[in-house]
């Protein structure tokens, strides 16, 4: 029996504009069980990296709460949320943004042992870090090298050495491997599978890359401009997408095989502006199947079958008839 | 056969620095047919943009030099033309789309100003008949004419990236080269360009050199392809030879690099190491280091190019003229 690790229910991220109130992450729900990978997809502006880093309160949400193995993380002071903050970590898209250029690999893997006071002496600590270093596939002898010595995939094992040090439980990837070329990406999506594994570690997995989330997530939430909008397992989202921009987003999807036709849906025009957002459907403008109550109503979350979220008008109907 | 659009013959550039010589292209043979879409893949640093420069003569200079080799464009010698004689090329000829849509305008320019430049300078065409056309060109790649004296910033990224395409097809080039054009746009953004750039090369034939990382692009909208490492191309053929009939192991490696969206469980199977420096080049086979199939000879000595059928060949130690036409050694699930 699994049991969740973190939880958010109705968590909120609101940012001011001059033209109002931008709703990043308006209102979503999800749990995340043990030595799980929920993976989070949606288009730039969906709000996805933002859920993340609310999750951790490294954006201090406007609203919700965030359960961390029955903790209520939002209710705590800075002090608990320091210590806390052990437990849960991130790996960032950027390995090249995320990395103090003036600090060496081991200084940086080193950092979080210190604010924490871990391991008791600095001999203890490098004992540590050399362990992490091999666990992610750095060579010993980078560990007085400069980040920009190393090209990307290295650096992005420096990322998650860094996340590993404080043996956390969760840990949020927010794009871990965008930034890589395809062959250096395997090796990256390996080695983080292969952490899981070990190590029981849980993860959050936000990607705009549908082929690298249906291989690495268990749990798929779909995100469309702040909301969650359909939520199951890998494998139900991928054979069986209910909501109209989920199907559209996979049939987006160029598939690296000549034999393979689909029936492409393309969806007119892009995003719109989540400041502000009207109370409606916030697919309704793009979406080939939308009718009037799409754009009068919000569509609730529901359980149209077993594990498995839609927020659509579509399903709704039925449930009701 | 007609013409070919493109031929570029043993190019060889360098981009000589003060830390070292960097071998960006090595010997790269690529030829293009009027109407064709070849698709050129590869890794960071494997030379496909310098390709794409060294077509439009655009190669920075210094540090960049074309040391050895020969660019055709419509039959005309790149390399012997003059910076005038490439004024006329550039646009008419061969047009080049970035793949950063956000830095290729101007934002102090209305887009439709910017479309009409094209017009001005190669039809020499007054202003007034230039913006009509610019219209017509931007209702083409889809965007009303009306939103024409917006600026940059007032578009999205997706149709900023059609402007860059109008602007680019505006000159009605016989080659558009594009380089990575989609990879900076959301994935039904990304779906919705290819769609508009098949639909375009359908009704101009134009041919196209499609630079990219995707092979999902590739089976797309491609008709040829040439895998790229290490600045030579080191397999080309058609869709069919390089997807179904794949025989060099880097090829194989980049397949077997993409999650199977047929089957989740399956273990992904990068390919070892990391892109060679490329101004310290491993001898012999640049991709030995990395390859599984290596061997001896993999260290000491170029491979030579070993043809399946015309069209579709490969330069690995493994194949020889027998063995390559049977299965080959390469099994992939």
């Amino acid at each position: 029996m699994t049991s969740p690790l973190i939880e958010a229910k109705n968590l909120k991220k609101y940012f001011k504009t001059p033209r109002g109130m931008l709703h990043a992450v308006d209102d979503v729900s999800f749990t995340i069980d043990k030595g799980k990978t929920l993976g989070v997809v949606g288009e730039s502006g969906c709000g996805k990296s933002t859920t993340g880093r609310a999750l951790l309160r490294l954006l201090e949400p406007n609203g919700g709460q965030i359960l961390f193995e029955g903790r209520d993380l939002a209710t705590l002071n800075k002090k608990e949320m320091r210590e806390m903050r052990k437990e849960l970590q991130i790996i960032f898209q950027d390995p090249f943004a995320s990395l103090n250029p003036r600090r060496t690999i081991s200084e940086t893997i080193m950092e979080p042992m210190i604010i924490h006071k871990m391991y008791g002496s600095n001999k203890e600590r490098m004992k540590k870090v050399l362990e992490i270093m091999e666990i992610v596939g750095l060579a010993e002898r980078l560990v007085n090298a400069y980040p920009h010595e190393l090209d990307g995939g290295r650096r992005q094992r420096i990322g998650i050495a860094r996340a590993l040090a404080l043996e956390p439980k969760f840990i949020v990837c927010d794009e871990p491997v965008s930034a890589l070329d395809v062959s250096i990406q395997a090796q990256i999506l390996n080695l983080l599978q292969d952490l899981q594994d070990k190590m029981g570690l849980t993860y959050m997995f936000i990607t705009h890359d549908l082929s690298v989330v249906n291989h690495f997530s268990d749990d798929i939430a779909v995100m469309y401009l702040g909301k969650i909008i359909e939520k199951a397992s890998a494998d139900d989202i991928f054979l069986d997408p209910l909501h109209p921009y989920t199907e559209a987003l996979l049939s987006a999807i160029p598939v690296p095989d000549i034999h393979y036709k689909s029936e492409r849906i393309l969806i007119e025009g892009e995003i719109t502006s989540p400041i502000e957002p009207p109370a409606a459907c916030r697919f309704a403008n793009r979406c080939p199947k939308a009718f009037d109550r799409c754009f009068k109503e919000e569509p609730k979350f529901l359980e149209i079958k077993p594990q498995h979220w839609v927020a659509c008008f579509l399903y709704d109907e039925e449930k009701e008839s | 056969m007609d013409k070919p659009i493109l031929e570029i013959k043993n190019l060889v550039v360098e981009y000589r620095t003060e830390d070292g010589v960097v071998q960006a292209l090595n010997g790269l043979d690529l030829t293009i047919s009027p109407g064709e879409t070849h698709g050129l893949v590869g890794e960071t640093g494997a030379g496909k943009t310098t390709t794409g420069l060294g077509i439009l003569k655009l190669i920075p200079d210094p540090p960049g030099v074309v040391v050895d080799g020969e660019i055709y464009l419509d039959g005309k010698n790149v390399q012997e033309s003059n910076e005038k004689e490439m004024e006329g090329m550039r646009g008419y000829d061969v047009s080049m789309i970035f793949q950063d849509p956000m830095t290729s305008l101007n934002p102090v320019m209305t887009v439709e100003k910017q479309i009409a430049e094209v017009y001005e300078l190669h039809e020499n065409i007054k202003e007034a008949e230039a913006l009509k056309k610019s219209h017509e060109i931007l209702e083409l790649v889809g965007i009303p004419a009306a939103r024409g004296s917006e600026y940059p910033h007032q578009f999205s990224g997706g149709m900023k990236q059609r402007v860059v395409i109008a602007i680019a097809l505006a000159g009605n080039p016989k080659l558009l080269i594009a380089d990575e054009p989609t990879t900076a746009l959301d994935v039904t953004i990304q779906a919705q360009v290819l769609d508009m750039m098949k639909h375009l090369k359908e009704e101009y034939n134009t041919a196209m050199l499609m630079i990219t990382h995707d092979l999902g692009i590739v089976a797309e909208i491609c008709d040829k392809v040439s895998v790229i490492y290490a600045g030579r191309i080191v397999e080309q053929g058609n869709l069919v030879d390089i997807f179904d009939n794949t025989r060099h192991p880097y090829t194989e490696g980049l397949f077997n690099s993409l999650p199977n969206l047929a089957d989740r469980t399956q273990k992904l199977k990068p390919i070892k190491g990391l892109m060679p420096d490329p101004s310290d080049l491993p001898t012999g086979c640049p991709f030995h280091p990395r390859c599984d199939y290596a061997m001896d000879i993999c260290s000491k000595e170029k491979p030579p190019r070993v043809f399946r059928t015309e069209e579709h060949y490969t330069e690995c130690h493994l194949y020889n003229e027998a063995n390559i036409k049977e299965g080959g050694v390469i099994k992939r699930d």
